[in-house]
């Protein structure tokens, strides 16, 4: 039953998008959009591993950024098409996210969490120090101004950014939902005890941190595309993890789509905020919204929903 | 799950409504609206602010005067942190929801080509703020680049540097720069000047903009034993230049070159004697050649306006540029009586415009057609003085020639 | 090979290393010591060296005696954010990643309010010997680098003395190895938390003074430091003192020694790198306990 619903929910999502794009003319919502799909995807990437085993990845504007840059080296020895730098993209960070996860067999806490900070920063250097992608100067991209079945390129980069939000949270719903979810959370709670009670904690941590790198690989492998202009500093900025850690938290990071909700909710917020107050207080609304949700709301909107149902379910008795 | 379904409705449905509110304007006549993303918080913020209130400025003389062919004018601008991916969103929300008539760009290389691909495709004409070389992938013809470094920016910009190397007749070159965007660029244009002026390099590196102490990097390139120094570097570094510098006694000849914040009057304060002898780029500077009508007056009006902001003092740097780019596009928009961006673009590129900054013509691809890139030598500066930088003779034009206002202290440190 | 470009390499890496020990001092208290994970701690530096800056420029205060004068009350706003803390997050068990973006949501709203009152412009710090350097053979030696490191060596021999003599120093130590012994004792862990947290803090405030006599500071300036800071941290083993000390200097030094002879774009790899070997190969860090 529930299945099902899911999956409608999936395909109404998918058709809206389409409607959206045949219909409106407002070019803005497709690249305020934009954003916000590519923030819900790092949202729902962390979620995975953050989330669902309790691992919390700082460097995930690292993973974003080898994506983009992946994308961008690959742009320039070939023109090769956007999918197939997506795929690619997503190979070389879901490697990288193997690697992390062979880091967990050491590091567990905030050492790991540290240790995906520090990460970041060498792949920042990195990038920083080869020519080949611009270096630190940056690079450029010219998109097309016409694409096929589109009306324009921002259109079809939206619709691109739904198709793999909505794969995305289907994967990371998977996860959670099926055997291998109740695994993970075995591990969030207490690693050790879930080893010696059988649960194959190294493989589901494996699995996690490599769908997690493929996810944000596949999140900003298009990004040098949408804004024509790379460079490290940009790709790497802080806001990315920011947002990433941030969303889930407050969205609710014990479920599928609390990361969902949270991403949605300030991304849209960060978006109108841009275009309305548009000030420092811009910053200021996502710092308090943050503190505000973590020391009042634990557990997200999620829990805040689940709480206030528990209590009338309760009232009613 | 019902509830996560309405949410998501209540968003969508939050995001439309704001995305279409019309923009409700007070005026009676129909105003010409400005549109801009504009770097107001974020690393170039600083900078960004003083542009703003540089811009609000010329609106406000504009409007005095009556406006533009008879309307008033309106600024319609979002702050974009300088961050790039904000900058597309914003700029399709100004031409696609708040109909702006006209566009500029916002501040710096990396808020400038985000915008390019956007404004491209609706064929507005672009006029760009302190962006360096934005245009060589894009090749707009309707993009005008308002900072003086010439129609080859990333070369032309250091050129009188070199020029100057070239006439002591010196030999040997360091070039540090660092790892950032304007900063690479402008160590790429020193390299070539170096090469193609026959000048052995003795050392080349870039830095992290981050580093903490520069006195290790100047004693590696004090070992290699240079008779200039070329630096490419951010306001923060440029300080720690200039103090490692000046602690260590550098031995070369011709020090400086490409280091921005030496142009912001809380750094010069605050450097004082520090930094006399330095050859740095600059745009403007208080000197008998630079007196352009209107340049005092903007500089007043200026400097009240700022104070309290938290942005630059004096406003010698970018300023005169944000409110001279703003009197190019209003000058055009009068004498073509349109807002036919086809028009006004073919004007642009024919005019030379009469602006605080001086006489502005545009080449072929959006640059200025020769450069103005100044090299100007700090000379007496004492410390502590924060009104000795807006009287004629703490910062002397070396080059280029036709507005030079006096003669270099050679070698730098006798 | 040139031996007074090596000399000054080493002094100029053991000076900045001071400075690094200075900056990850607080932290290494709060994080390694209390297991509280206050990413902000490079905000209350910046914070510190905004004050610093408007003591110096309001009522021309050396920098150094403008932060000590600031300790106090830096230790109070400590105190106080250790109080919110305990009562949102540790008192319910789930401080660890609540609190992690708790404090990230604090980064924010501090480097906002300093953007808001003094805008997003370089701040400079004035004192006489600001400038000068004293030549010892072929070394030259900054006043400007030398007073931080002396300042960062009183304060770290301070701390390390405090935690190591006095009955509440022992107390913050015996906190973080083992809650319920101390509460046997008699002594209430969330008080002694509390001065912990709040001296951490406190320490902020001195390492802005030295980090704006160093060099000119904006709002979000800390940020670069997150990763240093942390790195130091981890390698000098969680919280023990000497250990900071150490491994502030090892990062100095290497920085330093890659920045002269390899190139200055390779030195924060350099510093993440020792990071993440550490964490391979020790992750107790050099001083650790496990």
């Amino acid at each position: 039953m529930k299945v099902s619903g899911f999956w409608i929910g999936i395909v109404l999502m998918l058709a809206a998008g389409f409607v959206l794009a045949g219909v409106a003319d407002n070019q803005f919502l497709f690249f305020a959009g934009y954003v916000i799909l590519q923030g819900l995807i790092m949202a729902v990437a962390w979620n995975v591993l953050g989330g669902f085993t309790g691992y919390v990845n700082f460097g995930s504007a690292g993973f974003f950024a080898i994506g983009a840059y992946t994308a961008i080296a690959l742009h320039q020895f070939a023109e090769l098409p956007l999918l197939v730098l997506i795929v690619i993209a997503g190979i070389v960070c879901g490697l990288i996210g193997l690697g992390t996860g062979y880091l967990t067999l050491r590091l567990r806490g905030v050492y790991f969490a540290i240790a995906t900070l520090a990460m970041a920063i060498v792949f920042e250097s990195l990038i920083t120090n080869w020519d080949y992608v611009g270096g630190s100067a940056g690079a450029y991209v010219i998109t097309p101004a016409e694409v096929p079945f589109f009306d324009s390129f921002i259109e079809m980069m939206f619709i691109l950014m739904l198709v793999l939000s909505l794969i995305c949270v289907a994967v990371s719903r998977y996860l959670s939902m099926s055997r291998m979810g109740r695994g993970l959370a075995s591990i969030r709670d207490d690693e050790t005890a879930a080893e010696c009670m059988g649960v194959p904690t190294l493989r589901l941590k494996l699995i996690s941190t490599t769908v997690m790198g493929v996810m944000m690989g596949v999140a900003g492998a298009p990004f040098p595309f949408f804004v024509t202009y790379i460079n490290p500093l940009s790709a790497f900025d802080l806001l990315i993890a920011v947002n990433a850690i941030a969303m889930p938290m407050i969205g609710g990071t014990a479920v599928w789509f609390g990361p969902v909700i949270g991403a949605l909710l300030l991304g849209t917020i960060q978006q109108i905020v841009t275009v309305t107050i548009s000030s420092e207080l811009n910053i200021l609304i996502v710092g308090a919204v943050l503190i505000a949700f973590v020391a009042l709301a634990p557990r997200g909107i999620v829990g805040l929903f689940q709480d206030f149902a528990r209590k009338r379910r309760e009232g009613g008795k | 799950m019902r509830f996560f379904r309405q949410l998501v409705l209540a968003i969508a449905a939050l995001a439309v409504v704001v995305a279409y509110s019309p923009q409700v304007s007070a005026q009676s006549g129909k105003p010409i609206k400005i549109g801009f993303s504009m770097a107001l918080t974020g690393v170039l913020g600083a900078g960004g602010k003083s542009a703003l209130i540089a811009m609000e400025i010329w609106r406000d003389d504009v409007n005095k005067k009556g406006g533009l062919l008879g309307r008033p004018v309106e600024l319609v601008y979002y702050d974009d942190a300088t961050t790039p991916a904000k900058v597309p969103a914003i700029y399709t929300k100004l031409l696609n929801v708040d109909k702006v008539d006209l566009v500029v760009s916002s501040y710096g290389t990396d808020v400038i080509a985000p915008a390019m691909p956007i404004v491209m495709r609706s064929g507005k004409v672009f006029l760009g703020l302190f962006g360096l070389d934005v245009n060589h992938k894009f090749k707009y013809d309707r993009y005008f680049q308002i900072m003086p470094a010439g129609p080859n920016p990333a070369q032309d910009w250091s050129r009188g540097f070199f020029d100057i190397a070239k006439e002591k007749g010196l030999k040997s070159v360091a070039i540090a720069g660092a790892d950032a965007e304007f900063a690479q660029n402008a160590v790429k244009g020193a390299r070539a000047n170096a090469k193609q002026d026959g000048l052995n390099i003795v050392y080349d590196k870039s830095f992290p903009p981050s580093t903490a102490d520069f006195t290790p990097i100047l004693r590696a390139i004090q070992a290699t034993n240079p008779d200039i120094i070329y630096f490419g570097s951010y306001p923060a570094n440029s300080v720690g230049i200039v103090k490692a510098a000046n602690e260590l006694g550098l031995k070369a000849k011709l020090v400086g070159g490409g280091m921005v914040g030496l142009q912001f009057a809380a750094i010069m304060k605050n450097l004082g004697p520090g930094l006399n002898n330095l050859v740095n780029y600059d745009f403007w500077v208080p000197a008998k050649t630079l007196k352009f009508p209107g340049i005092d007056e903007f500089l007043k009006k200026y400097q009240a306006a700022a104070a309290g902001k938290g942005v630059d003092l004096l406003g010698h740097y970018l300023p005169p540029w944000a409110y001279a780019y703003m009197q190019v596009l209003g000058q055009s928009v009068e004498a073509t009586k349109s807002l036919d961006d086809k028009k006004l673009a073919e004007y642009i590129h024919k005019t030379t415009f009469n602006t605080v900054v001086g006489p502005v013509k545009f080449g072929k691809n959006g640059e200025w057609a020769t450069s103005r890139a100044l090299m100007i030598q700090f000379r007496g500066v004492k410390a502590n003085n924060l009104d000795q930088f807006k009287m004629e003779g703490t910062r002397v034009v070396l080059k280029p020639d036709t507005v030079k206002s006096g003669d270099i202290m050679f070698p730098y440190k006798q | 090979m040139d031996a007074s470009l090596f000399l000054n390499a080493i002094a100029a890496g053991i000076l900045l290393g001071g400075f690094y020990a200075a900056v990850a001092l607080g932290l290494s208290i709060v994080f390694g010591q209390l297991d509280i994970v206050n990413i902000a701690h490079p905000a209350f530096i910046v914070a510190g060296s905004y004050l610093v800056f408007a003591l110096n420029g309001g009522f021309g205060l050396d920098p150094v005696i403008a932060g000590i004068l600031l300790m106090p009350i830096f230790f109070a706003v400590g105190v106080l954010v250790y109080r919110v803390y305990y009562a949102a997050f540790e008192r319910t068990g789930r401080e660890s990643l609540a609190g992690l973006a708790f404090f990230f949501g604090l980064m924010f709203v501090i480097e906002v309010l300093f953007i808001i009152f003094y805008g997003v412009d370089y701040r400079l710090v004035e004192a006489d010997y600001i400038g000068k350097q004293i030549e010892i053979g072929l070394v030259g030696i900054p006043w400007r680098m030398l007073v931080p490191f002396c300042a960062a060596l009183v304060m770290t021999g301070a701390i390390y003395l405090f935690l190591s003599r006095t009955f509440l120093g022992r107390a913050i130590l015996a906190v973080s190895q083992d809650r319920l012994a101390l509460q046997l004792m008699g002594a209430d862990p969330v008080k002694i938390k509390q001065i912990a947290f709040g001296i951490g803090i406190a320490t902020a405030a001195l390492a802005g003074a030295l980090l704006i006599m160093i060099g000119p500071v904006e709002p979000t300036i800390g940020r670069l430091y997150i990763g240093r800071i942390f790195a130091i941290i981890v390698l000098g083993g969680m919280g023990s003192i000497p250990g900071t000390l150490v491994a502030a200097l090892i990062i100095g030094l290497s920085e330093s020694i890659v920045t002269t002879y390899i190139g200055p774009s390779w030195a924060p790899t350099v510093a993440f790198g020792f990071l993440l070997i550490t964490l391979a190969v020790r992750p107790q860090g050099l001083f650790g306990r496990l």
